[in-house]
């Protein structure tokens, strides 16, 4: 059991190049923090340095309070488990497992029983005397975790271990390694570049890019409240649409209608401190549309407009629609890296104007090629200034408005959308 | 006829002719070394009288005996050594960053280049100064770093298509850095250590130049150096029988042991050409 603290934590290379840095991070006990970014961001580097396998240019790592930049991995106490699970293939299932407390002299009859209980837990009992080779993908990464477990380490270290894995036993493992996680109460420090792994595994979750921590939070705070353009992009799926626009004192004008700034987004506007009249990237989450012939009473609260669907996905309790608005397309550069990084930049554009996704509940009307009338909840509208990317609401509305928003923060909801489709629809919740 | 079938009558002759060429030499050498002296020139290749007093003779004499001990001896002492200096070296090749990594290769390269007949005079008096002349170090010195160059190309090879996260799990593990050498990556690397001992020990055991000009006793004569010294049964026979006899003797075992390894060997000789 330990806490991991960050300070100010860089790597650079002999040639110069900084995979990381300046990260200030600091990691509670028992707590499952997701260091999650594109490939490159340097996310697995700061992973290695907490392990002991890279060297640490400058700042200070602690483990449970004691600085360990200068110790050797052995002397860490942590686990690790690489992506390619690097089980080591002349020893059978139970001498991998066992290594560690064989190099630890721990006494034999200890590591059979250890070995034995990290087997049951793992359900690798039946398989403990055959070597790596012999076992499918996911056996093989059960083992490494095993490894990992009999050690009883104050941290566990997991490098996309499940990045291997075909999807469905992905989702599987990703259950298996929450559960293992709350049962033995360990910190642990988890590598991904997929969101969604990270959204339903983290306590918290760190986005990384190019090196720097983008934003630090709950899965909640990250969906609900990003920082900055990279997070709202890269955190949710279908990802966030994002649409040039100008805020204007009381309202902000979009292509596809007036949104009035009110509320809880005025104060949040407020405190962030952007005044008068300005350009703004305005951030909409697919679950923000609807069809407007099912909102109802909440139909003033949001705007409406008509729109052509290009493409309608069921998904079974919902739709995706695609449709195009009339807009020049936003540019930023840390949505370009986004596009770059997904492959999205490869895809021919839809041409002129912004592709728009929104998840319809599955009693719409909606029809492909057909025109339909949309509505779109204002209040939950995200703003970003186009220069730097960076969010205009403040985190909290201010020190008068306690209690947190319910709106947005439904990261449960992103998390069902890989493996099945939602059960609720979307809905703008009062 | 098929082309496909032609083809391949084709290669069979062709392989026939060149087994053929290689083993009618050893054939002969095997039918000499069971001719009696008195017939051991009369040119025919099937003995007119059989025997087996060559391979008792030479081990009856002291000279062959010697030189057998010699020979194992040396060559084990030098592989060994070889190895285990090679192993260390090529690991931190293959694993480490450093400052000169080209320039070492190089050398090592360059000393394989180096013809070794050259290196005979030179050494000869150096070896009579310093009272290493006609000793098993005399010739362990130059077995091994003549063998060396090569032994680090191979293992390094080796070593280099170990997954280096093995090492860092072995680290993180708790191993320090020997014990993740030694247990982890050895065990693994072991095929390319079997194979550069098997070959460095024929490259010692083969060895004529340094062992004819280096020794000049039964001190540390090997065999090689000792066939061509072999006396004859009086001042006036060639001792034929006897050579054919020692060279059978030092050549199966060799050739049992090629055979048994062959496919190591080849492994270790295109190690890390093409991606297995």
């Amino acid at each position: 059991m330990a806490e991991i603290e960050f300070d100010d934590v860089t790597k650079r290379y002999p040639d110069g190049f900084e995979a990381v840095k300046h990260i200030s991070l600091d990691i509670t006990d028992g707590e499952l923090m997701v260091l999650v970014g594109p490939s490159g961001c340097g996310k697995s580097t700061a992973l290695r340095m907490v392990a002991g396998l890279e060297d640490i240019t400058g700042g200070e790592l602690k483990i449970g309070g004691t600085v360990v930049n200068d110790r050797a991995p052995k002397d860490r106490d942590i686990a690790m488990v690489f992506q390619n699970y690097a089980l080591y293939p002349h020893m059978t299932v139970r001498e991998n497992m066992g290594f560690a407390l064989k190099l630890a002299k721990v006494p034999q009859a200890d590591i059979d029983k250890k070995v034995g209980d990290a087997a049951k837990i793992l359900d690798l009992e039946q398989h403990l005397d055959r070597k790596p080779a012999n076992l499918s993908g996911g056996q093989r990464q059960r083992v490494a975790m095993g490894r990992a477990i009999v050690r009883d380490p104050s941290v566990f270290l997991m490098d996309e271990p499940l990045s291997n894995l075909d999807a469905k036993l992905r989702v599987q493992m990703r259950t298996e390694i929450s559960r293992i996680q709350q049962r033995l109460e360990t910190t642990m420090i988890y590598v991904t570049h997929d969101q969604t792994e990270a959204m339903t595994l983290g306590d918290r979750i760190a986005v990384m890019r190019a090196g720097m921590l983008q934003q630090v939070g709950t899965p909640a705070e990250l969906y609900g409240r990003p920082r900055n353009l990279f997070v709202a992009g890269f955190v949710g799926s279908p990802s966030m649409n994002f649409l040039p626009g100008e805020l204007e004192n009381d309202v902000v004008r979009l292509p596809i209608g007036d949104v009035p700034v009110t509320g809880e987004l005025r104060q949040r506007l407020d405190a962030g401190g952007a005044k008068g009249r300005r350009a703004v990237i305005a951030g909409l989450r697919p679950e923000q549309f609807e069809d407007a012939a099912l909102v109802g009473d909440k139909r003033a609260h949001g705007i409406t407009f008509r729109t052509r669907i290009d493409v309608l996905e069921s998904m079974g309790a919902e739709y995706y629609a695609y449709f195009t608005v009339e807009s020049e397309r936003v540019s930023s550069r840390e949505l370009e890296e986004l596009a770059q990084d997904t492959g999205a930049a490869d895809l021919p554009s839809a041409g002129d104007g912004s592709q728009v996704v929104a998840r319809l509940d599955a009693a719409s009307r909606a029809r492909q090629g057909e025109e339909a009338e949309l509505w779109f909840d204002g209040a939950k509208l995200s703003l970003f200034d186009p220069e730097s990317g960076q969010s205009l609401l403040a985190e909290s509305p201010g020190a008068d408005s306690v209690g947190s928003s319910p709106g947005g923060e439904r990261p449960g909801e992103v998390e069902a959308t890989e493996a099945e489709p939602a059960a609720e629809a979307p809905d703008a919740e009062a | 006829m098929s082309l496909r079938a032609r083809q391949l009558s084709g290669w069979s002759s062709a392989f026939v002719l060149i087994v053929v060429l290689s083993l009618v030499p050893v054939a002969w050498i095997v039918m000499l070394s069971l001719k009696t002296p008195a017939t051991a020139t009369d040119g025919s290749f099937i003995p007119h009288q059989w025997t087996l007093s060559n391979y008792s003779d030479i081990f009856k004499q002291g000279i062959f005996t010697n030189a057998l001990r010699n020979s194992i001896g040396i060559g084990l002492i030098s592989t060994a050594l070889a190895v285990a200096l090679a192993s260390a070296a090529a690991y931190a090749i293959a694993r480490l960053e450093f400052p000169g990594k080209q320039v070492i290769l190089a050398v090592a390269l360059a000393v394989v280049m180096f013809p070794q007949i050259s290196l005979v005079g030179p050494l000869y008096n150096l070896w009579r100064q310093i009272g290493l002349y006609d000793t098993w170090p005399g010739l362990i010195i130059p077995y091994m770093t003549f063998a060396l160059p090569l032994s680090i190309y191979v293992l390094s090879s080796f070593f280099r298509e170990i997954p280096w996260e093995l090492e860092q799990a072995a680290q993180v593990d708790g191993a320090t850095p020997f014990q993740a050498f030694r247990k982890v990556i050895a065990p693994l690397a072991m095929p390319g250590i079997v194979t550069t001992f098997i070959i460095v020990f024929l490259i010692c055991w083969n060895d004529f130049v340094f062992a004819i000009s280096l020794t000049s006793t039964t001190n540390a004569e090997t065999v090689p150096a000792a066939i061509a010294q072999f006396p004859g049964a009086s001042q006036f026979t060639q001792p034929i029988g006897d050579i054919a006899a020692a060279a059978v003797v030092v050549t199966v075992p060799v050739m049992i042991l090629v055979l048994f390894f062959q496919r190591r060997i080849v492994a270790g000789l295109t190690a890390g050409a093409v991606k297995g």
